[in-house]
């Protein structure tokens, strides 16, 4: 990022992208459908549910497969852990950009930890999941899933109570992030932003409840939206938004079925009929969109990713500029990128 | 007393009291260092350092060694003196401040009449330390970080002094052992809790410490003035900023603690002075545990707000807290008097914290930013 400033203020802000490029959009496109997860777990490491949940609904869709209830239910609850997950990390490190010593970074990872551990003992893997499948999820959970999830949120509300204390109604917090970078509604659709950053405008927009995918509309949740679209508004989002996984977490925990985790009569190698499809899914950070072609061979033709960060970081300059140096840092911060997602 | 092998040579006895100062100052601070990582580990659910020794107890040390034997790296960029001289010319004052900062009746270098004035003098010093070591380091982050340094240091020795001058006005001298002795019924932090809310305030950002670390900020500047130092030369920075934190606490606990007495005379004036060293130490014990809880308690400020918050809001209380004492002085009104009009202006400077940070941000105009949003 190259800061242009005057004294303390910035004058102009330019976010020097692209050193995290792998290729995540090119390479799938010489995978079978299946060996593609992997890299929406790469593309946002700290989302790998959601993201797979995208590309896997993405290739159903396409395909035409029926993914069998409990899988579904699997999908919900680890897709909406990862959410607090993710939201866990943010609150950590945020706390880092805005100068408070590593101790939201302690809070939040103590409970991060948990949940990855919980993940853990699911998929065998911590980060990279690689669990999802197109036509359900690759295994069926152990056998003390239900009290070992029940375990976990308990703890998870704990620290999130936790989290709202230190943070929300600390001084300093309310001082520095309050109408601080605010962003209009109107602007914020014309940014293309998503996400916390859109919904701390104001704007009800959750992807879950206006075009449900899955199975969320099933479930009872609010979406919790901002007043003016500052940095504490953002804030005030995300940790709402944990309180409101949590809860969906709790409901499809009651009503998860028993049954097959996988569609009946599925090929070893997966032939996707030709057509194109877009799917999103509200990640984390936003919308995060699958955009895949076929031509009916066992590889996508053609293989876009919507990044959340991307959009997202686009209006880093409109926000920052006028404003003091050490406000860029919890601006951005507060934008909550993924580097991967921005470059894929 | 306790040197009185010693004690009828006065140049003996003042190397000898030298020694203990050059002696206690390293060893104090490496076990400062162990006890900041300890205390801010707990508050953090962490359990700090637990390798070297028992309870890490020696990993100051450990980490000294590291620190001496690593390389001393000077940019080539750099202006030599100014960058090689920075380290001491910050260590010596705070040094100085320590030689005439009494810390029991008999425990002293130097007991100077203008004790106090001495040592706000001295300790103003360490400034040109930063801003010699932010120039001659030839390098934007320590510049903009002296600069920053620049500005608060000076903001907040004025409020700083106006606390302590309003203390040094109820026993009228300024020197440090009269001051503690003026305390042996009450500590004056009855009397004077507004001066005493300020420099604590005032105390933590003559530190760099969290909220006021904004020169030293790690997310922005990457460490400030120190940005370019290595080994012993930042080491030096490091005792500097711990040895000031010990003056900080043991002034405070002097001036406002009532130092080494026991607090409403319990045991007279017959403190032993073993005795005497324990109050003190847990005393001055508070003071460096407040400045790490408030560490890891709340995060940065940004410059205006800080600059705001010391001239709107800091220094007009810290008038108000000297007009306070003369009225009360010079009409003779009783010492509840001070009690009282002291705690309502400390009161109404808490409350006006509050308030100002719930309503910053709040009125705000879309497409221009506020500038100095604080009050």
């Amino acid at each position: 990022m190259i800061l242009t400033i005057d004294g303390e203020l910035v004058v102009d802000v330019d976010p020097v992208i692209g050193y995290m490029h792998r290729g995540n959009e090119k390479l799938p496109e010489n995978c079978d459908y299946r060996q593609v997860i992997g890299y929406h777990d790469r593309t946002d490491y700290l989302a790998q549910f959601n993201t797979e949940h995208c590309y896997v609904e993405a290739v159903e869709r396409l395909a035409g497969i029926k993914a069998p209830e409990r899988a579904e239910y699997i999908r919900v609850i680890l897709a909406e852990m990862n959410r607090i997950a993710s939201h866990l990390m943010f609150f950590g490190a945020f706390g880092t950009d805005i100068g408070l010593f590593g101790t939201s970074f302690m809070y939040a990872f103590r409970d991060r930890e948990t949940i990855q551990d919980f993940f853990e003992e699911i998929t065998g893997e911590r980060m990279m999941y690689n669990y999802f499948r197109p036509g359900g999820v690759a295994w069926d959970l152990p056998d003390n899933f239900h009290e070992r999830c029940t375990q976990v949120l308990a703890a998870v509300k704990l620290g999130i109570d936790q989290l709202d204390g230190l943070m929300m109604e600390n001084e300093v917090v309310l001082a520095r992030c309050r109408g601080l970078s605010q962003v209009t509604q109107e602007d914020g659709i014309n940014w293309g932003l998503s996400g916390p950053m859109l919904r701390a405008t104001g704007l009800k927009h959750d992807l879950r409840r206006a075009e449900p995918y899955s199975i969320y509309d099933r479930f009872e949740f609010d979406i919790p939206t901002g007043r003016q679209g500052d940095v504490y508004d953002r804030l005030v989002v995300r940790l709402e938004e944990m309180r409101q996984s949590v809860r969906i977490v709790e409901q499809a925990l009651e009503e998860m079925p028993e049954g097959p985790i996988m569609a009946e009569g599925l090929k070893r190698v997966l032939r996707v009929p030709a057509g194109e499809t877009y799917m999103r899914v509200e990640s984390p950070r936003g919308e995060y969109g699958v955009y895949l072609v076929s031509q009916g061979s066992d590889k996508p033709w053609r293989h876009k990713v919507r990044g959340a960060s991307f959009s997202n970081l686009s209006a880093l300059r409109a926000m920052s500029v006028g404003n003091y140096v050490s406000d860029v840092i919890i601006i951005l911060g507060s934008i909550d990128i993924v580097l991967c997602e921005v470059d894929r | 007393m306790f040197l009185a092998f010693v004690s009828d040579n006065p140049w003996l006895e003042a190397m000898a009291r030298l020694g203990i100062i050059a002696l206690l100052v390293p060893v104090g601070v490496i076990m400062l260092t162990w006890v900041e990582r300890k205390v801010i580990g707990r508050l953090q659910m962490r359990l700090g350092p637990m390798r070297v020794g028992p309870y890490g107890l020696l990993q100051g040390f450990a980490d000294t060694i590291k620190l001496l034997t690593k390389e001393d790296v000077r940019p080539d960029t750099a202006d030599r003196w100014t960058f090689e001289l920075a380290p001491f010319v910050i260590v010596v004052p705070v040094i100085m401040a320590l030689v005439a900062l009494p810390f029991t009746a008999d425990l002293f270098v130097s007991n100077l009449t203008l004790g106090l004035f001495y040592i706000v003098a001295v300790s103003g010093l360490s400034i040109v330390g930063f801003v010699m070591a932010g120039w001659g380091s030839d390098n934007k982050y320590a510049l903009l970080g002296a600069v920053r340094a620049a500005a608060q240091l000076i903001s907040y020795e004025i409020p700083l002094v106006m606390a302590v001058l309003a203390v040094a006005m109820l026993p009228q001298s300024l020197n440090l052992a009269e001051i503690v002795t003026g305390q042996e019924d009450t500590p004056n932090i009855a009397y004077q809790s507004l001066a005493f809310l300020i420099f604590a305030i005032s105390g933590t950002a003559e530190l760099y410490r969290p909220p006021f670390d904004i020169p030293v900020a790690e997310s922005e500047v990457v460490g400030g003035p120190t940005v370019e130092y290595s080994g012993i030369r930042w080491s030096m920075f490091q005792l500097g900023e711990f040895v000031s934190m010990v003056i900080i606490s043991i002034l405070g606990s002097l001036i406002f603690l009532g130092g080494w007495q026991w607090p409403w005379s319990m045991f007279d004036q017959s403190v032993p002075v073993a005795g005497q060293v324990v109050t003190m130490l847990a005393k001055t014990s508070l003071f460096i545990f407040f400045f790490m809880w408030v560490r890891v308690s709340l995060p940065r400020l940004r410059i205006d707000q800080m600059m705001s918050f010391c001239w709107q809001l800091l220094l007009p209380f810290a008038f108000l807290q000297i007009i306070i004492n003369g009225l009360v002085l010079v009409y003779d009104w009783p010492n509840e008097t001070l009690v009282l009009l002291s705690g309502a202006a400390a009161a109404g400077a808490l409350y006006l914290t509050y308030r100002a940070a719930r309503m910053s941000g709040v009125r705000y105009q879309p497409g221009y930013q506020q500038v100095g949003s604080v009050l």
